[in-house]
């Protein structure tokens, strides 16, 4: 693992760094309407990505910059590499021992995120993640939400007091669990304990959000709350969000990325994808024709 | 028309035969373990807690869990009656009453007095297993599983380590002996004895020096923990592998590093695990008499281990350490093969087991107490 020395460009992330001059991204057929560099938090330039030392890639060469500051969805049918994207973005994959990011670069605030004097423990501080299925520890309330300042070495009480207390708030939780900070986090409910996940996630003020279907193991009005505070935090945060459900991406996101088998096929504008898009394959998908 | 009658009776009895067969197994089994633990309670208990005996007495006889092993005299007094004493005891007895009629006088060794030596030895030798066990086992495991790049290497060492549970206690004995008790290996001590020290370091006002440890509690220990390893690290792995992904996940997420993660996301929800598989191993090593025989192990001591030990602060524990012990295996072994059985050694070799399957079946207990606690409250 790379350590970071202070000169580190992880290190810088907190402050956008003016991306370098290098080769645009290409602006292909699939890609009508492109987000212009400056305004690109994560720029996604021909990526492959391989989980078995490059023999068989699970993504395919994918471009595509994701605006800052806004929502981001992905959608595809089952398999095409929507989590495996999302993974790549915050450096998950790291943990399966023959993944490789086998072409391309990624570049979040201008940094390629894989380069060598990167360390995946800054990135990730940056870079938060939200699951699928609500993963709170079986500690209290307090302590989930206080989890990752703990970590960073935080241990002043009235800081740790202020940030669960506004983590909470921003996470529209507080009113509802301020009475019961102290017990288990396991005692909510699954909507209320995916919100503390996210509560979590933002304690420790990353730039972007990155959500994999945050909204699958829950009910309708569950995933409302959340499609609500998704609307709220993308005012602070850029948005990343992994979606099966297409009014879903329709009611919370901005632009929408959607896949194929490993492929990008078409990335833009939400309304324009689910009201006029451009590939065949894209209308089929979202109007629930796919074959 | 019962449309669910049996299509087959030929099928339904073998079936039937079969279970039957199966269940007259189990209660063999069964009935065999109660068998052997009735047995053991019948002629122990009375021992141990003298009001179930036919002569009657106390509830519990103290003596037997507070005294030291000795020599047992058994003679026959002025009535003809037989009579026993631990050597001690007579002695007194004697001085007291010069004219006491003493006939047929006989002594029995280590069949008198109580077992305090070899309970507090045993307690001390599972202490120091289970410490090393522990400390040792979770490093292993929490390398094998959380850091080490699962492949064909890790796959050996995995395999190696299983089949170290196979290897027989006697080899564990045989193994701890050489390296624990000859080969020259540090211990804090006072006074250097040259012949047995390779080399000694003037330290904290005494010496480190390098010498085998003898016959020892630490010897002891080493190869008792070295024994339940397989065991421990197999348990820990179970209990780190039981762990949900998503714990791991949420951590690492949060930008916690591999190890802030395992020790604030994992450990301290395996720790349940590890520590009942850990205490039942420990229970099952804790009676093998093999490993300590050749390592730790005495049949006679004067004194408890902590009355005997020399010396200030680590001086103190390195001579306890390195000073044998009695142990509760091996001690029945001493009275049971060593000592031919009479009305009067009887009460040794039956109290001394009655009372070992009682602290190994406490520690059991202990272990399934552990278990069904923590499982009551880590609940995911
Ligand atoms: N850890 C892994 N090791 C090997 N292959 C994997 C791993 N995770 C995912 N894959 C494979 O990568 C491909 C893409 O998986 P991914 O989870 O990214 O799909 P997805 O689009 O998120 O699907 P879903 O909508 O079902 O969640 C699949 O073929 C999957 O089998
Ligand atoms: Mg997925």
């Amino acid at each position: 693992m790379v350590t970071t020395s202070p000169s580190d460009p992880m290190t810088e992330l907190a402050t956008p760094v003016e991306s370098p001059a290098k080769a645009s991204p290409s602006t292909k057929a699939n890609n009508p309407n492109p987000i212009a560099e400056q305004d690109a938090m994560i720029e996604i330039d021909d990526v492959s990505f391989s989980y078995d030392m490059g023999k068989t890639n699970v993504l395919k060469n994918i471009s595509f910059n994701i605006p800052a500051g806004k929502v981001t969805a992905l959608i595809g049918p089952s398999g095409c590499g929507k989590s495996t994207l999302l993974r790549c973005l915050n450096r998950m994959n790291d943990l399966v021992d023959t993944s490789k990011v086998t072409t391309g670069q990624i570049r979040i605030m201008g940094q390629d995120i894989n380069a060598h004097d990167v360390d995946p423990i800054e990135l990730r501080k940056q870079v938060g993640m939200v699951f699928q299925k609500y993963n709170p520890f079986p500690k209290s309330i307090y302590e989930n939400v206080a989890y990752g300042l703990r970590i960073q070495g935080i241990k002043n009480k009235a800081r740790l007091d202020e940030a669960v207390e506004k983590s909470l708030q921003r996470a529209a939780l507080w009113n509802e669990v301020k009475d019961r900070l102290n017990s288990s986090a396991l005692g909510l409910s699954g909507g209320q304990q995916q919100r503390l996940c996210i509560a979590r996630t933002i304690a420790v003020n990353p730039r972007i959000v990155l959500m994999d279907e945050p909204c699958s193991a829950l009910d309708p009005i569950a995933t409302a709350r959340i499609e609500e505070l998704i609307a709220e935090l993308q005012e602070e945060f850029t948005i990343v969000i992994v979606t099966h459900n297409m009014q879903q991406a329709t009611r919370v996101s901005d632009r929408t990325a959607f896949f194929y088998l490993g492929e990008l096929i078409e990335y833009d504008d939400t309304t324009t994808i689910f009201g006029n898009p451009s590939v065949t394959q894209t209308e089929d998908y979202v109007s629930g024709r796919f074959g | 028309m019962n449309p669910f009658k049996s299509s087959s009776s030929a099928q339904k009895t073998k079936d039937g035969l079969l279970s039957g067969f199966f269940a007259l197994l189990t209660y063999l089994i069964l009935g065999c373990t109660l068998f052997i633990f009735f047995d053991i309670a019948k002629k122990g208990l009375p021992v141990l807690m003298p009001v179930f005996s036919e002569k009657g007495g106390e509830v519990v006889d103290l003596d037997f869990l507070t005294r030291m092993p000795e020599t047992l005299v058994d003679y026959t007094d002025e009535n003809g009656e037989k009579q026993s004493l631990a050597s001690s005891d007579f002695i007194e007895y004697t001085k007291a009453n010069p004219d006491a009629v003493i006939e047929n006088k006989k002594t029995n060794a280590y069949s008198g007095g109580g077992i305090a030596g070899p309970l507090v030895g045993t307690a001390l030798l599972v202490i120091v297993c289970m410490v090393v066990a522990l400390i040792v086992g979770v490093a292993a495991a929490v390398y094998l599983n959380e850091y080490a790049k699962q492949g064909r290497f890790v796959g050996m060492i995995r395999l190696a380590i299983m089949n170290l549970a196979g290897v027989p206690s006697i080899v564990f004995g045989l193994f701890g002996f050489a390296f624990f008790c000859l080969f020259p290996l540090p211990i804090f001590t006072m006074i250097v004895n040259e012949e047995k020290s390779l080399a000694a370091i003037p330290m904290f006002g005494g010496y480190l020096s390098f010498q085998g440890w003898g016959n020892s509690l630490l010897a002891g220990g080493l190869t008792l923990a070295v024994m339940v390893l397989p065991v421990i690290i197999a348990a820990c792995e179970e209990s780190l592998k039981a762990i949900p992904k998503g714990f791991r996940e949420a951590s690492l997420a949060l930008g916690a590093t591999k190890w802030q993660c395992i020790r604030t996301a994992v450990l301290p929800y395996a720790t349940p695990g590890i520590l009942t598989a850990s205490v039942l191993g420990v229970t099952r090593v804790a009676g093998e008499t093999a490993p300590i025989m050749f390592t730790a192990a005495v049949a006679l001591k004067g004194k408890l281990p902590w009355q005997e030990a020399d010396g200030k602060g680590i001086f103190w524990v390195s001579d306890l350490l390195t000073d044998s012990v009695q142990a509760m295996p091996y001690h029945i072994y001493t009275v049971a093969a060593r000592i031919p059985r009479t009305d009067a050694t009887a009460a040794m070799q039956d109290g001394s087991v009655f009372v070992f399957l009682l602290m190994v079946m406490t520690f059991a207990s202990v272990s399934i107490y552990l278990r069904i606690h923590f499982r009551k409250k880590l609940k995911w």
